[in-house]
């Protein structure tokens, strides 16, 4: 365990900088979100949540696959560079790590999506705890414990310091880097800062929410229960939550005509939207009650059914705070609890 | 240029990565499908497949769509997809002529287990329209290779007589392959049509086929549900039966999510199923 007074924080982040890449929660026009690290940067570690997860620093919202170009009338392709700079994001919280882990599943498994992996062998997590976790949040019911984060290195605010902690090859290898900046020290500041941390957890409302029923047997029991027509209609298919959601993942591939050829990107998509399955042959769910229940089927029985019980849903609470309409995974499993079903 | 990571060779070439391929030959099969060769720009194959098995064909600046292959693996010079003009990209597709070029990624997807379940099994085939598609692949197959398996019926339907793609090949191919029956059907007299007139799930039942056998049935989604249930009044079971589900794509790689029903990705788990498969699927294909 080593620590550093909050004080030298900025010259741990200049340090990390002068490495590679740095990224970490800036606050930008009243909203923090994973942005570069840069000298005038205003760095915001204390928002507990960071309106999108970071997700998009490994899977951004939209970038190049190829390029393609057509010289008298023979096409060629250019595949787009992939990352090949080592990068630090620091400040991730347990429920955005997690959220990478759930995106490995679908990025990683054969065949490997060679622009995801790219980012993830070239990038060092340095995750946070959640000194105040809030309202919103449910971690816990995945197994999550917000108080000891997952990542290659794992840090935690306590009095005047920060402490940190690596837990990975990498994270050895990012400690060295900046060993000067970092004073070695005993656990019981952290372990204090844990203690307090779960008080708050325990007081939280959604600190009993239970995934029981939910899962993979969830595949054939739920699917064609009435309660997805009653809990669908305030859903107003902006697609918030999924824009928001850490694991969130499904995509669209478009082409972007750059006038002197073409450029295909890879964009975030919704499964909320109406056209997402919709084809010249037809739509296979035409309404949105069908695109809501799919939503919520995947990430809680069809997803875990597929990745040995893991859910697609890390309860960092974003849908929670975000849906326009007060819609939201915890109402959909309260829905099914009581009911029973 | 493909790019190669220093930390992982793996990654050397994405799936979602397209290879160039050159149209070789037009047919026009019907007044909307058209079936076009494709070859790789220095000649031979793009890639080698199963039947059933799609590729993503792509133009580029206008979109890109899975198709399925209708050529048979055992032709060892050039795959061919036909396509029906019905959309954005088909349209575009229509407009092509000899020696254009194209983008093409695959083969995707699982494919009728040739040389499992059905080797040495009697087959009949049930395809409505643009339907043949996927199953042409499998008939060559099976005609090239032919001691594998048993007897063949094919019955094949469209709206008219001009519907009926890859008519040359059942005529003077399929018709005369020793062991095969070909059972045409179109959905309304025609003049110069003295074959049988009717749609293909009544002519299925008239025809009485013995339960000896398997079942591969591609269609428009209303064929292929009056045609399960016609079989089911033949005798046949739902394991005895395979089909093909099609749903939007976008990757091909089970990860975009657009063809995900239940716990399958119609994409890498599809797109050949059991109708015993299917019956475990929420009802959204």
């Amino acid at each position: 365990m080593y620590r550093i007074a909050k004080t030298d924080i900025p010259s741990l982040l200049a340090a990390i900088a002068a490495k590679g890449d740095l990224y970490l929660p800036v606050n930008t026009a009243g909203k923090t979100n994973f942005d570069a690290w840069s000298e005038d940067a205003n760095v915001d570690l204390d928002t507990l949540k960071t309106v999108r997860s970071g997700k998009d620093i490994f899977f951004p919202q939209s970038e190049n696959l190829y390029s393609c170009n057509r010289t008298d009338g023979k096409l060629s392709v250019t595949a787009a560079e992939l990352e090949d700079k080592d990068f630090v994001v620091f400040g991730m919280k347990a429920c955005d790590v997690r959220g990478l882990a759930v995106l490995d599943q679908v990025f990683l498994s054969d065949p490997v999506d060679s622009y995801y992996a790219a980012r993830r062998e070239h990038g060092t997590i340095v995750s946070l705890a959640c000194s105040k976790p809030d309202t919103s949040c449910f971690c816990h019911a995945f197994g999550i414990d917000c108080a000891n984060p997952e990542g290659d290195v794992a840090t935690w605010f306590a009095g005047e310091y920060l402490y940190w902690l690596p837990k990975t090859e990498k994270g050895e290898a990012l400690t060295a880097a900046v060993s000067s900046l970092l004073e070695s020290t005993d656990e019981k500041a952290v372990e204090e800062a844990k203690a307090s941390i779960r008080a708050i957890q325990e007081k939280l409302p959604l600190k009993d929410l239970s995934l029981d029923g939910w899962g993979a047997e969830a595949a054939k029991t739920k699917f064609d229960s009435p309660l997805w027509e009653q809990l669908y209609k305030p859903c107003l298919a902006c697609g918030t939550c999924t824009f928001v959601c850490p694991t969130c993942q499904c995509y669209d591939i478009k082409d972007y005509n750059t006038g002197s050829g073409v450029q295909r990107l890879r964009c975030w998509d919704s499964c909320m939207y109406s056209d997402f399955t919709m084809m010249a042959h037809g739509n296979n769910r035409t309404s949105q009650m069908q695109r809501f229940r799919q939503r919520f089927m995947h990430k809680l029985a069809y997803f875990p059914a597929n990745n040995g019980g893991m859910f697609s849903c890390v309860g960092c609470g974003r849908c929670v705070d975000k849906c326009p309409t007060h819609l939201n995974i915890v109402k959909v499993i309260k829905a099914f609890e009581k009911e029973g079903k | 240029m493909m790019h190669e990571c220093t930390c992982n060779p793996g990654y050397m070439r994405d799936t979602l990565i397209p290879q160039v391929g050159i149209i070789t030959d037009i047919r026009e099969e019907t007044p909307d499908v058209k079936t076009f060769r494709v070859n790789a720009p220095g000649g031979g194959k793009l890639f080698e497949h199963m039947p059933g098995q799609c590729a993503m064909v792509c133009l580029p600046g206008v979109s890109e769509a899975m198709f399925s292959i209708t050529s048979s693996p055992t032709n060892k010079e050039y795959q061919e997809f036909s396509i029906k003009r019905c959309g954005q990209l088909t349209d575009q597709l229509h407009t092509l002529q000899v020696g254009d070029e194209i983008l093409v990624r695959g083969p995707y997807g699982n494919h009728f287990p040739v040389e499992t379940a059905l080797k040495g099994q009697n087959l009949l085939f049930i395809a409505g329209g643009i339907g043949l598609a996927p199953l042409r692949s499998v008939i060559n197959y099976v005609l090239d290779n032919r001691e594998n398996y048993g007897t063949v019926d094919i019955l094949y339907g469209s709206r008219s007589a001009d519907d009926l793609v890859q008519r040359k090949e059942i005529e003077e191919v399929w018709s005369k392959a020793p062991g095969v029956n070909v059972h045409l059907t179109i959905d309304r007299e025609q003049e110069g049509w003295d074959g049988h007139v009717g749609f293909v799930p009544s002519y299925l039942k008239e025809l009485n086929f013995d339960t000896n056998k398997v079942a591969l049935l591609c269609g428009p989604p209303i064929m292929i549900k009056f045609c399960l249930q016609g079989l089911k009044e033949l005798g046949f079971s739902n394991e005895q039966v395979y089909t093909t589900l099609e749903l939007r794509m976008k990757c091909g790689v089970g990860k975009c999510g657009r063809c995900n029903i239940g716990t399958k990705y119609v994409c890498k788990d599809g797109p050949v199923f059991r109708f015993d498969e299917i019956d475990e699927l929420p009802n959204e294909y």
